[in-house]
């Protein structure tokens, strides 16, 4: 018998982080992350769950214990949002380059300049080069069931996992959440055994310098140079494919909810437009396509859960059959498109399948989208693709563009 | 091997071999700083010239566990590491975080400021050799006042040695000590008193550079000596909060009489430039601190 | 080519001595040891042993006589200048006396 509570996704993220036994939670306060950490303290502080607590005098520093803490082989949790993400860049690559299994939340959030505290997606979405597995939730019930997921996905494939929802939108609404027990949780998570060896009986040297080319050591072995270590790290993101699949699936057998694996679909069998998103946004978004189907027009979605590794096949197999594919995001590529766009006419390309995309940047430092706004879109741009109008420039959803 | 008669650990964790410039201070410190840590030790090191002493991949010269952090995370990336530890009952291993004078007084001040406020338990050592040699002796802000590096080429430093003891001290951490090369058993027996406290502890070492500073690799240990002798580096520890004068600048203290500065900044190529005027200052702060550090020890 | 492969997946890697290679090649100076003067070898019993306190690269083997690694020593001349006896003297590599 699930017991359900009523949650918002800051909440349901410590609640995961909880269940999880993570052992060090370091981070630093953000808007909107803060009652994420302030959940966790009180869980730590009234000895609900075991963990060392670093509350650290930077983002930078929250990832760093979190690198450090891993090494040696404790699971770990951090969380952050817009420019604290920012800050921890140059942390996010060494990481994923360390090939630690770092689970971090980020609430998405908007970056200056100037100062937004609201919602959009541009700061995790300037993060996907690092090397960092990423999973958009689009409800708090996929926050939880996630954040298990991550640290079972970032365990096998040796990579940091981020999870990202909509700051404000998801963090700080509630909604009913079924909440998994410990035990449960311990039944699907394996202790973590770390590859790294940061042991007094056998001294290594972990991350020094590296040449450009292979070296023979002292003991014989061919050893990698720079650029094997980075083709290992690009192997394992693609792994990360099918692990995420395999684990996704596992998990709606053993907990009864399934959330896609690498992406979802919604109306989209019999669908002659697909409209896609990812986050809270394809919830908005489903409520677009019941509106279009009750105007006769063939709708559905596609939501995108995990944006690294790109899901590439699996979004040629599920666009496919459209006649047109509108693309919602909330971000920007500056002097380009938006990243989601790229990426969908990128994994495209190299089949033949030649649909006309129409790509939108939506709701960027918080602005609120509805789905009328967005029947609204679709229509339109269904209709320059009809009669031939319509461009591969990037349209600004509600906004003023002179 | 002949008795011991320094009874030192013989033990060498820094292998032979190594990348260290001829003559290094930090080579010779590193020896006594791992000899009295031993092996339940795990550093942590930045980029710097300690990085490159460990070695590149795939090998390393240092027989002790290591991490590599960035630049500014060394005090972070120990806070890590203890607490990785004590999350897994492993807590008896010596957390030591090691960075240099740029590592420590400016681009890694901030997370060394927080560790230290948290109370984390780990040794932080500050190897100053007064710029940001690994790169090529750029200034830094342990760069004393007067002094040509590269990015104080023509004019020389107009600013003075940030007095990074005294932001140390302001924390109020249980231990807090400098050392030098020139004397190592004063390294040695700091290091073993360090290992056995708890709380954060942080030690400071003055680090003689030949290609920075600019005299003769054979002159290290004497370049340390004057450094001492003059008063520019004092030898002290101040343990719970009680000062003492330790080695060479005890005894100076109690019955020696102090060079002038002059006989350390002639010494290096590095302050042909220093005005007298510069030379003045320099003698009165050094005469003003160890007046302070007199009075402190109660001598 | 029978070498065996790396397996890490992460630069990890172990300690061993000539991480620089074989750092006497950086030597244009070498220490030579007059054991006329060397206390150890004169007293016949362990004592003085500050070259082997100062050798920043602990190349240097206490002993009756002092010895020094010259596969590894990179001729700073650290001992000579610190020797009390002035037993070390520092000669061109390569020279006679060397």
């Amino acid at each position: 018998m699930d017991n359900v509570q009523i949650l918002t996704g800051n909440q349901a993220a410590a609640m995961g982080a909880r269940i999880c036994r993570v052992q060090v939670v370091a981070a630093y306060p953000i808007t909107p992350q803060s009652s994420l950490m302030e959940t966790l303290s009180q869980y730590i502080e009234a000895g609900l769950l075991k963990s060392e607590f670093i509350r650290v005098e930077s983002e930078h520093s929250a990832m760093t214990v979190c690198i450090s803490a891993s090494s040696v082989g404790a699971r770990v949790l951090t969380a952050t949002s817009s420019h604290g993400l920012l800050y921890m860049h140059e942390q996010l690559h060494w990481a994923a380059g360390s090939r630690l299994p770092v689970v971090m939340c980020c609430v998405n959030r908007a970056v200056g300049a100037p100062w937004s505290i609201f919602n959009d997606q541009q700061d995790s979405i300037s993060q996907r080069d690092t090397g960092w597995l990423q999973i958009y939730c689009r409800n708090n019930q996929e926050i939880i069931d996630t954040m298990i997921q991550a640290y079972r996905i970032a365990e096998t494939v040796n990579l940091p996992v981020m999870i990202c929802y909509d700051g404000f939108i998801l963090s700080h609404t509630t909604m009913p959440v079924a909440v998994p027990t410990s035990e449960e949780v311990d039944e699907f998570l394996p202790p973590y055994k770390p590859h790294t060896i940061l042991d007094p009986a056998t001294p290594k040297n972990i991350n020094p310098v590296i040449f450009p080319n292979r070296k023979i050591n002292h003991e014989g072995v061919l050893c990698h140079a720079y650029m094997e270590f980075r083709y290992l790290l690009h192997q394992a993101a693609l792994n990360a494919r099918r692990v995420i699949a395999d684990v996704s699936r596992e998990y709606a057998q053993k907990f009864g909810r399934d959330h896609g694996g690498l992406l979802w679909t919604y109306k989209s069998e019999d669908a002659e437009i697909l409209v896609t998103s990812m986050g809270s946004l394809t919830m908005e978004l489903s409520t677009a396509v019941d509106i279009l189907r009750e105007q006769g027009v063939k709708a559905g979605l596609v939501g995108i859960r995990v944006f690294r590794p790109f899901p590439r096949a699996e979004v040629a197999e599920a666009f496919c059959r459209a006649k047109a594919i509108i693309v919602f995001e909330k971000d920007i590529s500056y002097g380009f498109e938006g990243a989601l766009s790229s990426d969908l006419k990128a994994s495209l390309y190299e089949t033949d399948i030649r649909i006309p995309i129409a790509n939108y940047t939506a709701g960027l430092g918080g602005r609120d989208i509805k789905a009328r706004e967005l029947v609204a879109a679709i229509t339109e741009s269904l209709a320059e693709i009809k009669n031939g109008t319509n461009e591969p420039i990037t349209k600004w959803l509600n906004c003023y563009t002179g | 091997m002949a008795d011991n008669i320094f009874k030192i650990n013989e033990t060498e964790y820094l292998l032979a071999g190594n990348r260290a410039c001829q003559g290094c201070g930090l080579s010779l410190a590193y020896r006594y700083i791992l000899k009295a840590l031993r092996e339940n030790t795990i550093v942590t090191v930045p980029a710097c010239c300690l990085t490159v002493v460990h070695g590149l991949y795939p090998t390393t010269a240092v027989n002790i566990p290591c991490l590599n952090c960035t630049f500014s995370t060394t005090a972070a990336s120990a806070s890590g590491l203890v607490a990785g530890l004590a999350a897994l009952d492993k807590s008896d291993i010596t957390v030591v975080a090691i960075a240099g004078d740029g590592g420590t007084y400016d681009i890694g001040i901030q997370a060394l400021s927080g560790a230290l406020e948290r109370g984390t338990d780990f040794i932080y050592v500050c190897y100053d050799n007064e710029a940001y040699m690994n790169t090529g002796t750029q200034r830094s802000s342990a760069t004393p006042l007067g002094t040509i590096t590269t990015t104080t080429p023509v004019i020389a430093k107009t600013q003075g040695k940030k007095d990074m003891l005294k932001i140390v001290e302001a924390h109020n951490i249980p231990y807090l000590a400098t050392a030098s090369p020139s004397y190592p058993v004063d390294i040695y027996d700091k290091f073993v008193k360090a290992k056995r406290i708890r709380g954060p502890r942080y030690l400071q070492l003055s680090i003689p550079c030949p290609p920075g500073w600019i005299y003769p690799p054979k002159d290290t240990v004497k370049i340390g000596k004057l450094a001492v002798e003059t008063g520019i580096h004092v030898l002290f520890e101040i343990e719970d909060g009680v000062f003492r004068l330790t080695g060479r600048s005890k005894t100076l203290a109690e019955k020696g009489k102090r060079l002038p500065v002059i006989n350390y900044i002639e010494q290096q190529g590095r302050f042909k430039k220093m005005s007298a005027e510069q030379l003045d200052q320099i003698q009165s702060s050094v005469d003003a601190n160890w007046e302070e550090c007199v009075k402190r020890a109660g001598l | 080519m029978n070498s065996k492969i790396d397996d890490n997946i992460c630069a990890m890697c172990g300690p061993a001595v000539a991480e620089a290679g074989r750092t006497g090649d950086w030597r244009d100076m070498r220490p030579v040891i007059d054991h006329s003067r060397c206390v150890p070898s004169v007293k016949q019993k362990p004592s003085c042993f500050l070259c082997w306190l100062y050798c920043p690269e602990g190349v240097v083997i206490t002993g009756i006589p002092v010895k020094i690694d010259m596969e590894y020593c990179k001729g700073c001349g650290v001992c000579a200048e610190e020797c009390p006896a002035k037993a070390i003297k520092m000669v061109q590599e390569g020279s006679v006396n060397g």
